[in-house]
C-alpha cells in the first residue's frame, strides 16, 4: 500500500486531464445555455463556431510566429486570441443579421431554429473546411510543461511522476478568469442584469423599456467569445480538427442540459460533471489500485469499466438518467 | 401529383438521363440507386418530422443499425467462434437485458426514498459487472478465432432479402428505447438524444469486434436474391448472346444490369412504402397525427395521447430508416462503420425533407432524388470544375489547396440551398396539401 504514489497517479491521469477538459466543456456549454436563455432554441452551431474562431485564431498564430512574435512560455496562441474573438463575433453578428433575425420577428418555433441552425452549421463547417482543411493542426508553442514528471520526482523522490502541461495550467486560469468576468458582467452591470431579466420573462423584459436587439446582439458577442475561448483551449490542449469540433456538440449539449439548460452556473457544474464521468469510467484504474490497495488485492487486469473510444456513451448515459429522472436539470434551468 | 408536381418528378429524371448521356450510364445508375436510397430515408424522416413535427438527428445511427441486420442475418456463420464464446455472449447479453429490466421493476415496485436510490444503485453496479465478467472473456474467445479472417461470430446465412425487414426491427427497437426517455420532453432533447445515441451506434458498431468485425469491416456479404454477379453474367452463354444481339460490351452490360436490378428492387420497396404512408396520411390516423403536430394541447384536450403517438410515430419513421440502412449494406456487400458520418447520414436527408417539402411523401421523395443526385454528382464533377476554374493560375500551394477543397463546396452549398430554402420557400418544393 502506497496512498501518496497512488495518489500521484491519480492526479496525474485523472485530476488534472479531467479539471482542464472539464473548464472547456464548461466555456462552450456556456455559449449554449445563454444562447438557449435569451434566444430560446439550441444552437447546433455551436461546435462549428468554436471551429470558426479556433481557425482564425490558428491563422494569426502562424502570421504572429512568422512575424517572429512569441509570448515568451505561453502559447502565442494567446496573443492572436482577440482577434480569434472578434472575427467569431463578426461571424455570428452577421449570421444573426442575415438568417436568425427574420424567424426571431416570425416568433417561429423552438424546432424550427434548431434547423435553420442546422443549415448555418453546415455552412460554418463548409468555411472552416475550405479555409484550413480537414487535418489535424497542432498549433501549441512555448513551455510545454509546468512540472514534467521527472522533475517532479526529483523534488519529491516518489516513485510516481506528476505533469502539469503548460496547455492544462493556461486552460484552467482562463476559465476562472472569464467565468469571473461572466458573472461579474450578468450580476453587476446594467447590460448584464437586462439580459437576465429578458430571459426570465421576455414580455416583462420589454414591457420595462429593454432593447430585445441590443440583448439579442450581445448574447451573440458572448456566446462567440465563450466559443472561440473554449474552441482556443481545447484546441491547445488536444488538437484542432474540424470533424472533432463537431463531434464536441453532444458532450457540451450534455453538459448544458445536465446542469439545466439557461443556466450559466449548471453549465459550468455540468461541464465538470461531464468531463470527470468520462475520464473516470474510460481511465484504467491498474496503477492507482495497485499502489490504493493491499499488495494481495492488487488487480491484475486493467480495471477499465468502458474502452475509451466509448466516451460519448459517458456524456449520453448521464444525459438520459438526468432526462429521466430530473428533465429541468440540475440547477432548474427551462424545461 | 398533379402536373407541376409530375413535371418536377421528370425534371429530376432528365437530370439522370443527363448524367447518363454526357458521363456514363454506370455512374447515373450508381447515383440514381443511391438517391433512391436516400429518397426511402427521406420518407422516414417526413414520417417523423412531416407528420408528427419530431426532430430526430440520429438518422445515421438508424441507417447503421439497417447495415447491422445484413450482417447479423446473411454473413455466412463461423461455427468455431459460436462454439468458443456464442453461447457466453448471449447469456450475458441476457443478464444484462434482465439486469436493467429488474432496475426498472424496483424502480416501479419499491417507494421513493433513500432505500430505493441505494437498491438500484447496487444492482445496476454489481449487474454491470456480473455482465462484464461474463461478457468479456467469451468475447475474447470470439475476436481470438482467426482474427484476420473471422474473428466474429458471423450472421445466420440467410439470404439478404431477409435482413431488410430485420433491419427495420433493429431501429424500431432502438428508435422505442429513446423515444420512451425523451419524447414528451422538450423538442429539442429528442434532437440531442438521437444525436447521441446515432454516435453511440457508430461506436459501438466500430468497437465491438465480436460483432461485426469492428474497424475491420465485413466484406463480401451475399447479395440480395434476383441480382446476379458481374463475373458470373460475363461467363453466361445466354446473357453474352443478347449482348452480342444488342451490340454493347459484356463487361459494361454486366454493370449495368446489376445496377438496374438493385434499382427495381430499391423502386419496388418505396412504391410500397409510399403507398402505405399515403394510406396512413389519408386515414383518420394520418388527420390525428397532423392534428397533433399543429396542436398539441387541443389534440390532448380531445382525448388524444400525444406523447403515445409520437412515440409510435418515431419507432415507424426509424423502422423505414433501418429498413433502407439494410437495402444500403446488402447494395454495397460490406459493412464499413468508418464511412457513417452525421453530416452524409443525418444532415443530408434532412436537407432532401425540407427541399423536397416536409409533410408531403412525393416531397420527400422528389427531395431524396434530386439533393441525392447533387451531392453525389458534385463528387464526380466538383474536381473537374475546380481544375478548370483554376487552370490559369500557376501551379501553387493555392492551387492545390483549391483543387483539394471542392469536395468542401458541398458543405458549404447544401447549408446555403437549406438557408434559402427554409427562408422563402420553407414550405419545399412539393408543399403540403
Amino acid at each position: 500500500m502506497d496512498l501518496v504514489n497512488a495518489l500521484v497517479v491519480f492526479a496525474n491521469f485523472v485530476l488534472i486531464p479531467a479539471t482542464a477538459y472539464g473548464a472547456q466543456l464548461a466555456l462552450g456549454a456556456l455559449g449554449v445555455t445563454l444562447i438557449y436563455g435569451i434566444l430560446r432554441f439550441s444552437n447546433f452551431a455551436h461546435g462549428d463556431t468554436m471551429a470558426f474562431g479556433t481557425m482564425v485564431t490558428i491563422l494569426c498564430t502562424w502570421g504572429l510566429q512568422a512575424l517572429g512574435v512569441s509570448f515568451g512560455p505561453l502559447p502565442t496562441a494567446l496573443l492572436a486570441l482577440p482577434i480569434g474573438i472578434a472575427a467569431t463575433a463578426a461571424l455570428v453578428l452577421g449570421t444573426d443579421r442575415i438568417v436568425y433575425r427574420f424567424y426571431r420577428r416570425q416568433k417561429a418555433q423552438p424546432t424550427i431554429l434548431v434547423i435553420v441552425s442546422l443549415g448555418v452549421m453546415f455552412v460554418m463547417n463548409g468555411i472552416v473546411r475550405l479555409i484550413i482543411g480537414v487535418n489535424d493542426q497542432n498549433f501549441s508553442d512555448g513551455e510545454r510543461f509546468v512540472i514534467t514528471a521527472r522533475e517532479f520526482k526529483a523534488a519529491t523522490g516518489l516513485a510516481e511522476g506528476l505533469a502539469i502541461k503548460t496547455t492544462q495550467a493556461v486552460t484552467v486560469v482562463a476559465a476562472i478568469v472569464v467565468v469571473a468576468a461572466l458573472f461579474w458582467f450578468l450580476q453587476r452591470t446594467r447590460t448584464g442584469k437586462s439580459m437576465r431579466a429578458f430571459s426570465d420573462n421576455e414580455d416583462l423584459a420589454l414591457l420595462s423599456g429593454i432593447n430585445p436587439d441590443r440583448v439579442v446582439q450581445i448574447t451573440w458577442i458572448l456566446a462567440a467569445a465563450l466559443a472561440a475561448i473554449a474552441g482556443v483551449l481545447y484546441g491547445l490542449d488536444k488538437s484542432f480538427k474540424p470533424f472533432t469540433y463537431f463531434q464536441l456538440l453532444l458532450p457540451i449539449f450534455a453538459a448544458a442540459i445536465v446542469g439545466g439548460l439557461g443556466s450559466p452556473l449548471g453549465a459550468i457544474a455540468g461541464g465538470f460533471i461531464i468531463a470527470f464521468s468520462e475520464v473516470f469510467v474510460t481511465y484504467a484504474w491498474k496503477k492507482v489500485l495497485g499502489y490504493a490497495l493491499p499488495d494481495a488485492w492488487a488487480p491484475d487486469t486493467l480495471v477499465q469499466l468502458l474502452s475509451t473510444d466509448y466516451k460519448f456513451a459517458v456524456s449520453f448515459t448521464i444525459l438520459i438518467v438526468v432526462l429521466l429522472f430530473m428533465p429541468t436539470g440540475l440547477f432548474r434551468g427551462k424545461s | 401529383m398533379n402536373m407541376r408536381n409530375l413535371m418536377l418528378f421528370a425534371g429530376v429524371a432528365i437530370l439522370f438521363v443527363l448524367t447518363g448521356i454526357l458521363q456514363s450510364w454506370n455512374l447515373s445508375l450508381s447515383i440514381l440507386n443511391m438517391a433512391l436510397l436516400s429518397a426511402i430515408m427521406a420518407l422516414g424522416v417526413n414520417i417523423q418530422w412531416g407528420y408528427a413535427g419530431l426532430f430526430n438527428t440520429g438518422v445515421m445511427g438508424f441507417t447503421a443499425l439497417g447495415g447491422l441486420a445484413v450482417v447479423l442475418v446473411a454473413a455466412q456463420p463461423v461455427p468455431e467462434a459460436w462454439r468458443a464464446g456464442g453461447p457466453g455472449v448471449l447469456l450475458a447479453l441476457l443478464v444484462g437485458a434482465g439486469v436493467l429490466a429488474a432496475a426498472i421493476a424496483l424502480h416501479k415496485r419499491m417507494p421513493r426514498g433513500r432505500m430505493r436510490t441505494i437498491t438500484l444503485l447496487v444492482v445496476l453496479t454489481g449487474g454491470f459487472f456480473l455482465f462484464r465478467a461474463l461478457f468479456d472473456p467469451n468475447a475474447e474467445a470470439i475476436e481470438a478465432v482467426n482474427p484476420a479472417t473471422s474473428g466474429y461470430m458471423g450472421g445466420l446465412g440467410l439470404p439478404s432479402l431477409w435482413a431488410w425487414p430485420v433491419g427495420g426491427v433493429l431501429a424500431a427497437a432502438a428508435a422505442w428505447g429513446i423515444g420512451k426517455t425523451a419524447l414528451g420532453l422538450r423538442s429539442d432533447y429528442l434532437a440531442i438524444a438521437t444525436l447521441g445515441i446515432a454516435e453511440i451506434i457508430i461506436s459501438v458498431l466500430k468497437n465491438e469486434d465480436w460483432l461485426a468485425r469492428g474497424v475491420k469491416n465485413v466484406i463480401s456479404l451475399p447479395r440480395p436474391w434476383p441480382v446476379p454477379y458481374e463475373v458470373d453474367l460475363q461467363q453466361d452463354p445466354r446473357f453474352l448472346q443478347v449482348a452480342a444481339e444488342w451490340g454493347f460490351d459484356p463487361v459494361t452490360g454486366s454493370s449495368i444490369l446489376v445496377k438496374l436490378l438493385y434499382g427495381g428492387l430499391f423502386v419496388a420497396v418505396l412504391l410500397a412504402l409510399i403507398w402505405l404512408s399515403e394510406r396512413a396520411l389519408n386515414a383518420p390516423w394520418g388527420r390525428m397525427m397532423r392534428a397533433i403536430r399543429d396542436n398539441e394541447v387541443a389534440a390532448s384536450a380531445m382525448g388524444k395521447d400525444v406523447t403515445g403517438r409520437h412515440l409510435q410515430v418515431f419507432v415507424i419513421g426509424s423502422a423505414v430508416i433501418g429498413i433502407a440502412g439494410a437495402m444500403m449494406t446488402s447494395m454495397d456487400t460490406q459493412l464499413i462503420p468508418g464511412t457513417y458520418n452525421p453530416l452524409r447520414f443525418t444532415f443530408l436527408v434532412w436537407v432532401m425533407v425540407i427541399v423536397g417539402g416536409s409533410g408531403n411523401n412525393w416531397g420527400a421523395v422528389l427531395g431524396g432524388l434530386l439533393v441525392g443526385w447533387l451531392w453525389l454528382i458534385v463528387e464526380s464533377l466538383g474536381p473537374i470544375v475546380m481544375s478548370g476554374v483554376t487552370a490559369s493560375m500557376a501551379d501553387g500551394p493555392l492551387k492545390a489547396h483549391l483543387v483539394d477543397s471542392a469536395q468542401h463546396m458541398r458543405l458549404l452549398t447544401l447549408g446555403i440551398v437549406l438557408l434559402l430554402v427554409l427562408r422563402f420557400s420553407p414550405r419545399g418544393l412539393i408543399p403540403e396539401k
